[in-house]
């Protein structure tokens, strides 16, 4: 067996433009797809206007200064603005096509936030040639909007409940720069309570007093209520974030996995495609199993000759990628295992193609067909599509070896869990592909 | 029917193979002894290379059997059964060591002596002629030095000057004991180089013996070997 495998190695180096084609494809698509999920679209350029003079971006509420120029400052992390000197100018930027859309935050705006008692607006013009940039410009505007309204909302809330606390316990306060004490309900309630106990018993003055008192005790103990209302009001909903299924993987690790996951699928499929069915091309199939060596061991030594070759691309990849992205190397066994049970399940998978399709070009075109939907399908997410449907995605990439070479190598990069199950199940795919390969070279020569 | 010699090395008995509903070989008895060389020949479809890929061993038959007295088998497909990326010699060392020869370096001298290539062993395969080609896949056949050496239309494709050295190799080789048994469509070749030919047609095999024997059961001697034959064809209702 070892003089075939080293026969196929020296083949395979005759073939420089196929080894080189096997191996940079593969890494291409992988980095391709790699960069597609782990980057966001690139910022829109939207076209903003700040018609707030200079001077009036800073307002005061309820006595604490609030600079409006910084609460723009999350929006230009999202978009690409360019600042224009007009609203006709930020409007005539979006029907020239220069800017997807267009951002003006009208002068008015600070003195009504100010006065507080009209809501402040900010004007959204788009250009909805391109509806998905059309789409992340409308959201990525709103939700920065809705963030800047939650700040502004908790201060409003922080500041009324400043002055609540003042009212019942008294205290300072300062507006338009001058100081005043605030008495405040609970030492109201302490001054009347003296002077009652001055007052004439029985009196109709003294039974007025008590009634003030009971009042200011009632709205003191109300108020202390307020705290907690109005902090609901500043934050109506928190979110708490619980993962039910999946590890903590980040997206670039997670993209690392996916990249070597492709590259493995497309080296190893077309390899131990192409080798077995090269044998028959080259009529030496019958040759080799008149007694040179038997169906399963030629099989044995395909399935090697792909599953090293893949192993060896994977491995430099890995260490490649390692440069770019933080490794966690203290778990380079499992990195192993995971390598080697998704290259020699692939190969299975290969070799079932190869013996299936007979001719390389067939089996190369197959592999092929095959690996790019096995790869889509793997990444699409519980959600995305109706439930039965992705009960029947969920089968279909369980049957083939991308999926839990993906999870086998995500858990092993990135201890996400579920390692061991992977690698069972590709032990599983890699018994019922070879079967299947076997069964298929029964009609091979 | 039996085609029989006086000290067979390789015997066939009753061969049956069947394809689905289509029977390829009916009940076919062959041997071959030492030294021969036996034509199988008939038209497209006669069970030619199913009758040697089962003395081969590459298929199996239905119902009968094949033995042979010592030594190897040595097959030749029709086709070249080569890797057109690795050199003559590269080709000649694989399957030296996968038939596990004693020596193999010295069973690659030997074999580019005999087919002549030493010049070309270096050469990958994939461009050299389809004459050469043929000869290293002979060669190949040889490499365990078999006592029976079945070749399956081995001129095929080849032009007439690369023909003669082909059958000069082969003769050599029958004439230092290999039993060659060939099965062939070119008529004029087994009339020329066959001590005997055993014509197949529909699986059935209807004459064995020497080529002019065939021309006196179809009482044309005076006719060319092919005529001969396909009246014999004609006379048995193919």
């Amino acid at each position: 067996m070892r003089w075939l495998l080293l026969k196929d190695l020296r083949i395979l180096g005759r073939s420089p433009l196929l080894v080189a084609l096997l191996v940079l494809y593969p890494i291409v698509i992988a980095t391709l797809i790699g960069f597609a999920i782990s980057r966001g679209p690139d910022k829109p350029r939207v076209a903003f206007y700040n018609g707030v003079p200079a001077s009036a971006n800073v307002i005061e509420l309820g006595g604490e200064r609030i600079d409006l120029s910084k609460q723009s400052q999350g929006l230009f992390h999202a978009i690409d603005p360019v600042r224009v000197k007009s609203r006709r100018e930020a409007i005539q930027k979006v029907r020239d096509g220069d800017v997807l859309g267009a951002l003006v935050i009208p002068a008015n705006i600070a003195t009504k936030l100010q006065t507080g008692l009209q809501p402040g607006s900010v004007e959204v013009y788009y250009n909805a040639e391109d509806p998905a940039k059309k789409q992340f410009v409308e959201n990525t505007i709103r939700s920065q909007v809705q963030i800047a309204n939650a700040a502004l909302t908790k201060r409003i809330a922080d500041e009324s409940l400043r002055l609540l606390s003042l009212i019942r316990d008294g205290g300072s306060y300062s507006f338009l720069g001058r100081d005043f004490q605030v008495l405040g309900l609970k030492r109201s309630e302490q001054i009347l309570r003296k002077a009652a106990r001055d007052l004439p018993r029985g009196g109709s003055v003294g039974a007025q007093v008590q009634g003030v008192i009971g009042f200011a005790r009632l709205a003191r103990d109300n108020l202390s209520f307020s705290d907690d209302v109005l902090n609901v009001v500043g934050e109506p909903i928190r979110v708490r974030s619980t993962v039910i299924n999946g590890g903590t993987t980040s997206l670039s690790s997670f993209a690392v996995a996916l990249a070597v996951a492709v590259s493995m699928m497309f080296v190893t499929l077309l390899l131990a495609a192409g080798s077995l069915a090269l044998e028959r091309e080259e009529n030496a199939f019958a040759r080799l199993v008149r007694g040179l060596v038997s169906r399963t061991g030629l099989l044995l030594e395909k399935a090697g000759l792909a599953a090293i070759c893949s192993f060896a691309v994977c491995l430099l990849m890995l260490g490649g990628l390692g440069l770019f992205v933080q490794l966690d190397w203290s778990r380079f066994p499992f990195w192993l295992a995971a390598l080697a049970a998704g290259t020699l399940s692939f190969a299975a998978l290969g070799l079932a193609i190869g013996a299936i399709t007979r001719e390389v070009r067939a089996a190369s075109l197959l592999a092929f067909m095959l690996a790019l939907p096995l790869a889509f399908l793997a990444l699409v997410p519980s959600g995305a599509v109706a439930p039965a449907l992705y009960n029947v995605i969920r089968v279909i990439s369980a049957i083939f070896p991308f999926k839990p070479a993906l999870d086998a190598l995500d858990a092993a990069l990135n201890d996400s869990g579920g390692l061991g199950v992977a690698l069972l199940h590709l032990a599983a795919l890699f018994v019922g592909f070879a079967t299947l390969s076997r069964l298929a070279l029964r009609r091979f020569a | 029917m039996e085609l029989a010699t006086a000290a067979p090395v390789l015997e066939a008995s009753g061969l049956v193979k069947r394809f689905g509903e289509r029977e390829a070989l009916k009940d076919v008895s062959l041997s071959a002894g030492r030294g021969e060389l036996v034509a199988v020949i008939g038209p497209n479809g006669a069970g030619k290379t199913t009758l040697l890929s089962i003395l081969a061993g590459i298929q199996r038959a239905d119902a009968g059997s094949v033995s042979k007295s010592r030594g190897e088998v040595g097959w030749v497909p029709q086709q070249p059964a080569l890797y057109s990326k690795l050199t003559v010699q590269e080709n000649l060392a694989l399957f030296a060591r996968l038939e596990r020869v004693a020596d193999p370096a010295a069973a690659v001298d030997r074999m580019l002596d005999l087919t002549g290539l030493r010049e070309r062993s270096r050469d990958q395969l994939g461009v050299l002629s389809g004459g050469n080609r043929q000869r290293v896949n002979i060669a190949i056949g040889l490499l365990a030095e078999p006592e029976v050496l079945l070749l399956d239309e081995p001129s095929a494709a080849l032009d007439p000057r690369q023909r003669e050295r082909l059958w000069e190799f082969i003769l050599r080789l029958a004439g230092e004991g290999t039993t060659v048994v060939f099965a062939t469509h070119n008529i004029q070749e087994a009339d020329r180089y066959a001590s005997r030919v055993a014509v197949l047609a529909d699986g059935e095999l209807l004459f064995t013996g020497p080529p002019r024997e065939l021309e006196q059961v179809v009482g044309t001697s005076g006719l060319e070997f092919e005529a001969a034959f396909v009246a014999f064809l004609h006379q048995q209702g193919h």
